[in-house]
């Protein structure tokens, strides 16, 4: 087959969204579509299906959420506040606030007595938020002449603020590394409880399911796209943070590690507690698990191909979490499928390791079905973005910090 | 002096196949009753275990077994699963060191058999959403 034939379009995003609000689009989930495309091969499985839907669920970090709580009377100007304990930030205006996922509560004992439970963080106030529950709000201010009021405590709800949105600057990680322990005592990690010598490995993707594994090369998930978001609808804002497009790919165009991420945003009033977790990592803290599905118009063979993508396909790298990960060396142990590490057990170095996963596969399926029936009934459309995801050949790569020594000389400091 | 208590014994995976625990009934009249076994391939075998009677040939029954290079620690606590906190992750999975939480490999969900379950506490400690939870 010629490569010429592959990028043909088959139907446009217009033709797929008349399909889709005339009920007539033919959807299918980026699982159920490996054995459509097993059967039939990927040239007619293109033809069939207008549209790919994938889903993920986990421990996303870098997730947070930006609202505005209204002005009170007299006015103030918030400075330092808290929601149930954890502080929020509010260096951006008068009464816009930001509260980030893994921001334990103020009184939280930490790692004092390792490890630390981490019992209440952001998280769980976004949680707790959208499910409909009053949060306590206490703010500070200093006080100015426009805005003289200098403390405030109330509770406040959802349904209740201006603007509340969830704006996440790194999800829906492409690819990640495994987390294994090779020391000789049980370390707590932000992948889990990792047991000594080997005991069990952690991992965090929905693999086959996972949106930016079945579109590697991001040819229709990009800045703008309409995406499932914490059981609401929310959109692709930008690259994700320490998105890394350029690293080493499989023959098939799989990075072999985490590389792209996406910044999401999505209307908090729109969401569902039961797609967004506030969570507790003993011993490392906490943040938020979310649900996130995007949806993958079949615009082309080339994209059917890439859907087509199974655990089997896809190779994880396998990374020491008591040396190599801490001190960042780079090192790897060997690359695994997610085939072996759903099935329970993978083989490392002679030795079967018990898997443990942090990302919920059952909840992933939830995610890409629930989509599919959104599109099939009419309730969400498709959307070509208005800006691609830099992508491998662009350059852009994750930069390790170079530390430079602080001196204290004008030049340094700046004027 | 009599006592019941309930003990966790971990067997290396040397012993893990020798009748050691008859000989506690055998060489010492100890009165037992074995609360839960297993011994998985990879792993350790493990056991809890009802002691009833004179205290004395339980401690000396127990240094037996230590002897015989057993892990002997007091089953102190009972583990129970809380479903609706559940998102089945697996995140105590692969920490559970008898199978007595596994997942499902058709619907991904993770299951609790209460019946192999030890109380090391492993899945107390790596469960996320606290689903997991120790009753003292
Ligand atoms: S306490 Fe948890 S990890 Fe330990 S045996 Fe019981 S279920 Fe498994
Ligand atoms: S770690 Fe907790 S949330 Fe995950 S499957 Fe186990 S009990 Fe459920």
């Amino acid at each position: 087959m010629e490569v010429k034939s592959l990028e043909e379009t088959l139907r446009t995003y217009d033709e797929i969204n008349r399909r889709i609000e005339n009920g007539e689009a033919v959807v299918i989930t980026a699982e159920e579509v490996i054995e459509l495309v097993a059967e039939k091969g990927v040239s007619r499985a293109a033809r069939e299906i207008d549209v790919v839907t994938t889903g993920t669920f986990g421990i996303m970090c870098s997730s947070g959420a930006f609202f505005n709580i209204g002005h009170s009377k007299p006015r103030m100007k918030i400075l330092e506040a808290t929601l149930n304990g954890v502080p929020a930030y509010g260096g951006l205006a008068a009464v816009d606030l930001f509260i980030g996922a893994t921001q334990p509560a103020k009184d939280d004992p930490l790692n004092k007595v390792h490890p630390g439970e981490f019992k209440y963080g952001g998280g769980h106030v976004i949680q707790d938020l959208v499910a409909g529950k009053s949060v306590l709000l206490e703010a500070n201010g200093y006080g100015t002449e426009c805005y003289p009021r200098k403390k405030l405590e109330t509770w406040i709800a959802l349904q209740e603020l201006n603007q509340a949105y969830l704006f996440n600057p790194r999800n829906a990680y492409q690819n990640y590394n495994v987390a294994v322990n090779l020391s000789d005592k049980p370390i707590y990690t932000y992948m889990g409880m990792l047991l000594p010598n080997l005991g069990n490995a952690g991992f965090s993707s929905a693999g086959q399911l996972s949106p930016l594994l079945n579109d590697p090369f991001y040819q229709t998930i990009g800045v703008g796209t309409r995406i499932f978001l914490g059981g609401g609808a929310g959109f692709v804002a930008w690259q994700g943070t320490q998105h890394d497009p350029g690293i080493e790919r499989s023959e098939r165009g799989l990075p072999l590690g985490g590389a792209g991420t996406i910044a999401v945003i999505g209307d908090l009033k729109g969401m569902h507690s039961d797609w967004l977790w506030g969570i507790s990592m003993r011993g490392y803290g906490c943040s938020l698990a979310l649900g996130l599905g995007i949806p993958i118009p079949v615009v082309n063979e080339n994209v059917m191909f890439y859907c087509a993508v199974q655990d089997g396909d896809i190779l994880a790298p396998v990374v020491d979490y008591s040396k190599a990960y801490p001190n960042g060396t780079g090192e790897i142990l060997g690359y695994v499928s997610y085939r072996d590490l759903r099935s329970g057990t993978i083989t490392l170095e002679g030795k079967e390791v018990p898997t443990s996963s942090l990302s919920s596969y059952s909840k992933a399926r939830e995610v890409a079905l629930l989509l599919k029936k959104w599109i099939q009934q009419g309730r969400f459309s498709l959307n070509r973005p208005v800006e691609s995801l830099p992508g491998s050949e662009s350059g852009i790569t994750f930069r390790n910090l170079t530390e430079r020594p602080v001196k204290f000389s004008t030049e340094e400091v700046g004027g | 002096m009599n006592q019941t208590r309930k003990v966790v014994l971990r067997f290396p995976h040397e012993s893990a196949d020798q009748p050691l625990v008859c000989e506690l009934a055998l060489r010492f009249g100890l009165v037992f009753n074995i609360l839960r076994a297993s011994i998985s391939p990879h792993r350790e075998g493990l056991m809890v275990l009802e002691l009833v009677g004179d205290t004395e040939k339980q401690e000396k029954g127990l240094a037996f077994l230590r002897d015989k290079g057993l892990d002997i620690e007091p089953l102190s606590q009972d583990i129970r699963k809380i479903e609706r906190r559940c998102y089945h992750c697996g995140a105590c999975v692969g920490v559970c060191p008898t199978g007595a939480l596994y997942l499902d490999q058709k619907n991904y969900q993770v299951y609790f058999d209460e019946n192999r379950c030890i109380a090391c506490e492993f899945c107390v400690q790596s469960c996320p959403t606290h689903a997991m939870e120790a009753l003292i």
